[in-house]
């Protein structure tokens, strides 16, 4: 029982983490109605950013992660106003090829900067554990920060959007780009500002994925990445509550598949979820069915 | 007019062989590695290492090597390209491929067409079988397994040993499998075996639980550093304080930016090459590639790939191959001297047997406040 609680948090622990990650892919889909690969890699670049600022330049965890949501929110605009604006009216197979490239250049960029060699992620909250049932149980501090995180962004966002005059734009342009330009919503605005408060998520993603997982190399965000983006499929890519849903319950089969099935199937089994989710629900567990017309 | 001519031309002709005779001769060795992509650390330690080999040897002015390096990042396909590349730019031999997989695919080309490879690190045992011209200068996966499983026993580490390693990489799945028939044989316990499959940020809450609730004592790791770090953080995180048992494959956990070197006090590992040596070569080994990296501490693969060049560079003297041998020539004269030639270098005593090869032991470590202390001082 204690085993499985132990799970169970770990499991809720990890799919925080996807979950935050998620919510960029998910939003960016949403609203611009493309994939953006490179996501995985912006959370590379926001824990590479608060690892110097913290190992180099000595500053607070607090100030090195909010160095890494500046740094990562000024790159997802670069990005997307170099990258994928140019390319808004092109076939989105040509975008997504170019989101790949830009996840390469990310990759090799980071590479050519800070080398081969992983680096240790200090943890930027670290207070010991907390232990249960006479110590058998023990949670990190770093899980209890990210599940907490998970939540706090979870309502930040869902009042963001429901709420503000830039959110409602957002829903307005997510729904149908041509009226809402229409209606005097600046639709290029809006796409960047979706890239900016993505990107400022993967910083915060990236930042609590080392916190938990502290080794650093350039190809640390490519497995969580594409993980997450599986998370927001599974939960339905576009909607918000999806991603986050999405999110979390593919941490907990990973973490009990692995324990309770086979730690050689972890990954396949995510994966096998996935597939069998489509199969019944194609728009994944939240997402709104869309009708062709015919 | 007509007779000048002549003699110009005659003292051209001259001065062109004096030139030539007066120019050291050059030999092409290529190196192939992953440079960039998630095996980079690896690759770059053989480059960096190669880079030093190179220098020391061409300051002596005699034979002159020339390194022909080719990324092919840990990827089979990209190999063979880079192979491809390095041919064609003239490459007489091959230092390489750094890692298992792209190298088992390289050197049965190279087999074919009759090129000499000596590969700095690619330990699996197929990398060698069944060709005459390929050549390790690393000990084979399967030699790890069984000394470590020995050398348990043998000093009492622990009665009841979980492993972890990656069931998706052929190093350490075989490092694994002799490890756990040697168990078997010799009656060491083995109460808890779990596996990853990524070598980046994998959680391993699951397999470090199992280990602890199944009472090791002893957890074998035949897995590399990156992971190895994880699973120490995640150990300590739950309390649970065994002995952790590495192979070589954890030598470099000590060279990552900012390391918590309390983490791995009192975890052995085996390594053929120290960095924390006293020993002058070793030494002047360190201070040299450090300045070539940037300041990356040399592990093991950069000290192989500085061996391979090194033996290569003095089976090619002896052979007497110049820069006018072709590769095919080459091969043979290598495969010559390879398997009767003994090689003094920065990872031991090495004699190669007829399959590839190499014999040289390994050596245990511990690590203790933050370097490497040879087991049992």
């Amino acid at each position: 029982m204690v085993a499985f609680l132990r799970f169970l948090i770990n499991g809720v622990s990890l799919g925080s983490v996807y979950a935050i990650i998620a919510l960029g892919y998910t939003m960016v889909y949403g609203i611009a109605k493309m994939l953006n690969f490179a996501h995985g890699d912006v959370i590379m670049v926001g824990a590479y950013i608060a690892f110097c600022a913290m190992a180099y330049l000595s500053l607070p965890p607090v100030v090195a992660v909010l160095m890494a949501m500046v740094v990562c929110t000024a790159l997802g605009v670069v990005i997307e106003g170099l990258a994928y604006r140019p390319l808004r009216q092109a076939a989105s197979l040509a975008v997504l090829i170019t989101a790949i490239g830009v996840s390469y250049f990310l990759q090799n960029g980071a590479l050519l900067i800070w080398g081969a060699n992983p680096k240790i992620f200090d943890s930027v909250f670290s207070v010991g554990s907390v232990r249960l049932f006479g110590g058998e149980l023990t949670i990190t501090s770093e899980t209890l920060l990210t599940i907490a995180a998970n939540i706090v962004i979870m309502i930040a966002l869902t009042l963001f959007t429901g709420r503000t005059k830039l959110g409602k734009a957002m829903r307005a342009v997510s729904e149908d780009k041509g009226a809402a330009e229409l209606m005097g919503i600046n639709v290029n605005r809006t796409i960047s500002l979706t890239f900016a408060i993505g990107s400022a998520l993967a910083a915060v993603a990236g930042v609590l994925l080392c916190s938990a997982y502290p080794t650093l190399m350039p190809t640390t965000g490519s497995m969580p990445g594409i993980k997450a983006f599986t998370a927001a499929v599974f939960g339905g890519i576009g909607s918000i509550p999806g991603a986050m849903i999405g999110g979390i319950l593919l941490g907990m089969i990973e973490i009990l598949g692995k324990a309770y099935i086979s730690t050689e199937l972890g990954d396949a089994l995510v994966f096998a979820v996935l597939i069998v989710v489509l199969l019944f629900k194609p728009a994944g567990l939240l997402g709104k069915p869309v009708r062709e017309k015919v | 007019m007509k007779k000048t001519g002549k003699i110009l031309a005659l003292a051209l002709a001259l001065m062109m062989i004096f030139a030539g005779s007066a120019m050291a001769d050059t030999i092409k060795i290529a190196v192939i590695g992953p440079f960039t992509g998630p095996a980079a650390n690896y690759g770059l330690a053989c480059r960096y290492g190669a880079q030093v080999a190179r220098d020391e040897i061409n300051a002596l002015g005699g034979l002159q090597i020339e390194l022909l390096f080719e990324d092919d990042e840990h990827d089979t396909e990209k190999a063979i390209n880079a192979y491809n590349a390095v041919m064609e730019a003239g490459a007489q031999m091959i230092d390489g491929t750094t890692t298992t997989a792209p190298c088992l695919t390289v050197s049965a080309v190279a087999y074919e067409e009759r090129v000499f490879m000596l590969t700095p690190s690619a330990s699996n045992d197929g990398v060698v079988a069944d060709k005459d011209n390929m050549y390790q200068v690393c000990f084979q996966d399967p030699v790890m397994g069984v000394f470590s499983a020995d050398m348990i026993v043998e000093n009492n580490m622990g009665t009841k040993v979980a492993i972890i390693y990656n069931n998706a990489d052929d190093y350490s799945t075989t490092i694994y499998q002799s490890f756990k028939a040697e168990a078997e044989k010799i009656g060491l316990e083995v109460v808890s075996v779990t596996t990853f499959a990524a070598d980046d940020n994998t959680d391993f809450t699951v397999q470090v639980a199992d280990a602890k609730d199944n009472g090791a004592d002893l957890v074998f790791l035949p897995i590399y550093y990156t992971p190895a770090s994880n699973i120490l953080r995640t150990a300590k995180g739950m309390d649970y304080a065994p002995v952790f048992f590495g192979v070589d494959g954890m030598d470099g956990i000590l060279a990552m930016d900012n390391f918590d070197a309390s983490l791995a006090e009192g975890v052995i590992l085996l390594t053929p090459f120290s960095a924390f040596s006293d020993d002058e070569q070793v030494v002047s080994f360190v201070e040299k590639y450090k300045a070539v990296s940037g300041g990356v501490e040399p592990n093991q693969f950069g000290a192989d790939s500085y061996d391979a060049i090194y033996a290569l560079y003095q089976a090619s003297v002896a052979a007497g191959i110049t820069g006018e041998t072709t590769y095919d020539e080459a091969c043979e004269l290598l495969i010559e001297q390879f398997s009767t030639m003994e090689y003094s270098g920065l990872t031991g005593e090495m004699k190669w047997d007829e399959t590839g090869a190499v014999s040289k032991e390994p050596a245990a470590y511990v690590i203790k406040g933050g370097a490497y202390v040879p087991y049992g001082e």
